[in-house]
């Protein structure tokens, strides 16, 4: 569809709307509205941001296709229940402030989370629209509904309002979406907020994780910016545990309540021969190189080495995976390829992440894993042997358990492999905080309002639930902020 | 909150320290701890020192650092009153300190400057300390005062003779091991070669050696996995798990390679800031 034609189209309903109201089948007529993209080709060489973002007209369009069901089931979707047909109605009458100011009810950081929810299994899952096209991409696509308003509201210095000051100190470990929020909701009741942070830097696995080319940088600072405008104290640099630990903060520092938002932490390796070889990384490492120092300016205003691969192997099959595939070919590398041991079908990442990593060149070694990884004489990384495998019958996670072929073993040529199978949990806390419970995976226990064992200490995101998404970890920190205010109002009547 | 440079001094041709305003590190930071520094802005380059003494009172830390490549020479090339953007720590565990009876402590080069505060707490532990400090030549040889004064015995190699014993520390070091009274305890931190050699006297031996490992970091808090080392078999991080470790378990050859890793481009950082420092004059 041109630009033209789908101005037109828009003229004509609108036209006819005048009149009367579209029935279901006039809006199943519509075609749903891609996101325009970077071209493949030439965002291979840059990093900017590959979905380029929907017109006014896009926009419109889309949210034209909503038929408003009253049942809703896209709003039990969404892991924060943004009430999804009030704001698309908004969009299609073109009421965009109306429609931000609804998903602001909820949702604190829209122009993060419409571009990064994995819609497909959150409110697009369940969409009325996807369901009769038996296509979820064919869903409303909420998501670039919200980022839309989101980015219309760029350069708005509007803050927040705060209540009276309440004496009352909080604070917020970890700068991380589920930290943003619970320091935002704490701040707006009053308390007086401190973020701490271990980085130079704000923003946690948005800024550190998720590459610039599907987050930009620029979003997460401008949330963390109106944090600052709100009052909330932000230390960075300062890592708990080492640095203070919780029960400094409260005994010796006057903290009345704390919120734990310090993320995943530990890289998972596979425990392989040739793991600790020089060109082997951690995705974690990979992408910290990359994005939160800026190894792709090196030498020109960047100091933070990365290695100059040309081939590169990706272990894994999540949207960490893709993330350092794809970043990989935006550093130099001419080959990536992305080694998983099921089949594309399991892989946990979101459809539109591997469809952009295929766009971009990147090849998809499926049901393979490595064995082991081979060297040259000064260690350097020259090749992975992998084996076969094949699945078998559904494991507890309902997907299907894959299976090595035996003597199916063969190798691919690398210089660099990149471990990608996930996270465990950091001990740092568990190490120095006394009374704090943890489950065996090393997570901090807690009750549905976010508490945790210890009195005045709530937590969540992926400390509490292992490795999960943005939206949780968004809607943990408002439980958390919502209980921690319910709490402090109680201990200042007492 | 940047950290100003409250005095800076050369301690040898390519060796420098500084007191450094940083009052939370100074306040929680014990011997065997590192902070990671970067100079001026989010985009330069995070590395690891440690931290060689500390002030509560005033609040701030002693760094003592070589100029390796681009990172420490411009660190060298601060004055008093510049400010340092970041500063984080303590990291890493404290060094266990306990009293092992006699305790050898063994400096290579720059190793000296984390060793002393080790030292340090094991003289006031109530240990014998005999310190053995290596050099390539006496111009390079740092904190021999500060080590005389703490340790029962002190034996100074050079590498070309230019001061105390011409020899490598293994050698006074199997000595001390062969007497009867054999030491309890070795601490050895310097280069890695030197920590590997070393090892393998005290091995046979059979004396617990701790060494303090130098690996390549970016954050320092367990999230990457860059500092990774190979021990005992299993991979360790050395920013949480460490910085000390029982020498006997480590795999030396491959953390000296994992130290090699970016070679090509630590080269291009320097020349490139040599360049910029001849344009600003400072370059003789
Ligand atoms: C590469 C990558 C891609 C991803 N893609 C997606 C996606 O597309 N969609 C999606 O929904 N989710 C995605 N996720 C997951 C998502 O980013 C996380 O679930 C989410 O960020 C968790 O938020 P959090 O609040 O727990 O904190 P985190 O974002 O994990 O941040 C924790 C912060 O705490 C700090 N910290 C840690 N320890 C301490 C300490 N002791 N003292 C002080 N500070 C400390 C850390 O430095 C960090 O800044 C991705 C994750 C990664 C790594
Ligand atoms: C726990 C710990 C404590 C340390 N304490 C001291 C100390 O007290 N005094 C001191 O002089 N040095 C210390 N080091 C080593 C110091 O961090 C490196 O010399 C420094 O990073 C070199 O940076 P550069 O840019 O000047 O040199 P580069 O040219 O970048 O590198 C020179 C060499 O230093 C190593 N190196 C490079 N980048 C890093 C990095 N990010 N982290 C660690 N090593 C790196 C590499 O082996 C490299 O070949 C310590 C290292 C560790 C891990
Ligand atoms: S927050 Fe995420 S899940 Fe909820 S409506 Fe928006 S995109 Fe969907
Ligand atoms: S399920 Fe889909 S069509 Fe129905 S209200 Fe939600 S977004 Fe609109
Ligand atoms: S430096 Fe990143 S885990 Fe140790």
């Amino acid at each position: 569809m041109t630009d033209k034609d789908r101005q037109e189209l828009l003229k004509q309903i609108l036209k006819k709307q005048e009149t009367e109201k579209l029935k279901p089948t006039e809006r199943y007529e519509i075609p749903s509205q891609d996101m325009p993209e970077q071209d493949p080709v030439k965002r291979r060489d840059n990093v900017n941001e590959v979905a380029v973002g929907y017109t006014e007209t896009h926009a419109r369009l889309e949210a034209m296709r909503c038929l408003q069901c009253k049942k809703a089931p896209c709003i039990k979707g969404c892991p924060v229940k943004i009430r999804i047909g009030d704001f698309v109605s908004a969009i299609s009458d073109g009421d965009f402030k109306k429609a931000l100011a609804v998903i602001k009810e909820n949702s604190l950081l829209p122009a993060v989370c419409g571009r990064i929810c994995p819609q497909e299994v959150q409110c697009q899952q369940t969409c009325t629209v996807g369901l009769k096209f038996k296509d979820p991409t064919k869903a409303v696509s909420i998501g670039r509904l919200e980022r839309f308003v989101a980015d219309l509201d760029k350069n708005n210095e509007s803050v927040p309002a705060v209540a009276v000051e309440t004496g009352m100190k909080v604070a917020v470990i970890g700068s991380g979406p589920g930290g943003i929020v619970a320091a935002a909701d704490t701040r707006r009741a009053g308390h007086d907020v401190t973020i701490y942070e271990a980085f130079h830097k704000t923003g946690g696995v948005l800024v550190y994780g998720i590459p610039e080319f599907r987050l930009p940088k620029a979003i997460v600072q401008e949330e963390v910016d109106t944090l600052t405008k709100m009052g909330v104290k932000i230390v960075c640099n300062f890592v708990v545990g080492r640095t203070r630990t919780i029960e400094q903060l409260m005994k010796e520092d006057g903290f009345d309540a704390v919120y734990i938002g310090v993320g995943a932490g530990l890289p998972r390796f596979m425990g392989i021969e040739g793991e600790s070889l020089v060109g082997v990384y951690s995705a974690n490492e990979y992408l910290t190189r990359a994005n939160l120092m800026r190894a792709y300016d090196f030498g020109s205003g960047a100091d933070t080495p990365i290695a100059r691969s040309k081939k590169v192997a990706v272990i894994g099959g999540g949207n960490v995976a893709m993330d350092s595939a794809r970043t990989a070919v935006r550093l130099g590398a001419e080959k990536v390829y992305l080694v998983y041991r099921r089949t594309e079908k399991e892989m946990p990442a979101r459809i539109e992440e591997v469809h952009h990593a295929k766009q971009e060149g990147i090849e998809f070694h499926i049901l393979q894993s490595p064995k082991r990884i081979i060297c040259d004489e000064n260690s350097y990384v020259t090749a992975i042997e992998c084996l076969k495998y094949r699945l078998g019958e559904p494991d507890e996670s309902g997907r299907r358990r894959p299976i090595p072929i035996e003597g199916s073993e063969f190798q691919i040529e690398v210089d660099t492999v990149i471990i990608a199978i996930g996270n465990t949990a950091n001990p740092l806390i568990r190490q120095t905080t006394p009374g704090l419970e943890f489950n065996k995976w090393g997570n901090i226990v807690v009750d549905e309002n976010c508490k945790t064992s210890l009195e005045g200490v709530y937590a969540g995101g992926d400390i509490v639930s292992g490795a999960a998404t943005v939206i949780l970890a968004m809607g943990q920190g408002r439980i958390a902020a919502a209980a921690i205010n319910d709490y402090l109002a109680k201990k200042k009547m007492s | 909150m940047p950290h100003k440079i409250v005095s800076k001094r050369q301690l040898s041709e390519d060796v420098f320290t500084a007191e450094i305003e940083a009052p939370l590190v100074a306040q929680a930071r014990k011997p065997g701890q590192f902070v990671i520094i970067s100079i001026n802005n989010e985009y330069s380059e995070r590395i690891p020192l440690t931290i060689a003494n500390a002030d509560p009172k005033r609040g701030t830390i002693c760094l003592i650092w070589q100029r390796a490549g681009k990172t420490t020479t411009e660190l060298a090339d601060m004055q008093q009153g510049d400010e340092i953007a970041n500063v984080t720590g303590p990291l890493g565990m404290p060094t266990h300190i306990d009293n092992f009876g006699t305790v050898v402590c063994v400096g290579g080069g720059i190793g000296n400057a984390p060793l002393l505060p080790i030292a340090k707490a094991l003289k006031k532990a109530g240990n014998k300390i005999i310190s053995i400090l290596g050099a390539k030549s006496k111009e390079l040889l740092i904190l021999e005062d500060d080590f005389s004064q703490i340790s029962d015995e002190l034996i100074i190699t050079t590498d070309d003779g230019s001061y105390g014993r011409k020899a490598l520390v293994t050698e006074p070091l199997k000595e001390v091991c062969l007497r009867s009274e054999k030491p309890d305890q070795i601490f050895v931190i310097g280069p890695a070669i030197m920590m590997k050699f070393c090892c393998e006297v005290t091995k046979q031996f059979s004396i617990p050696t701790q060494v303090s490992l130098n690996t390549i970091m970016v954050d320092g808090t367990g999230m990457c996995g860059g500092c990774r080392v190979e021990f005992d078999g299993r991979a360790k991080f050395v920013c949480v798990d460490g910085p000390e470790f029982d020498g006997h378990k480590v795999d030396f050859d491959l953390m000296m390679k994992r130290l090699n890793a970016y070679k090509e481009q630590e080269q291009q950082a320097r020349e490139q800031y040599k360049k910029h420092r001849c344009k600003i004059g400072r370059d003789k």
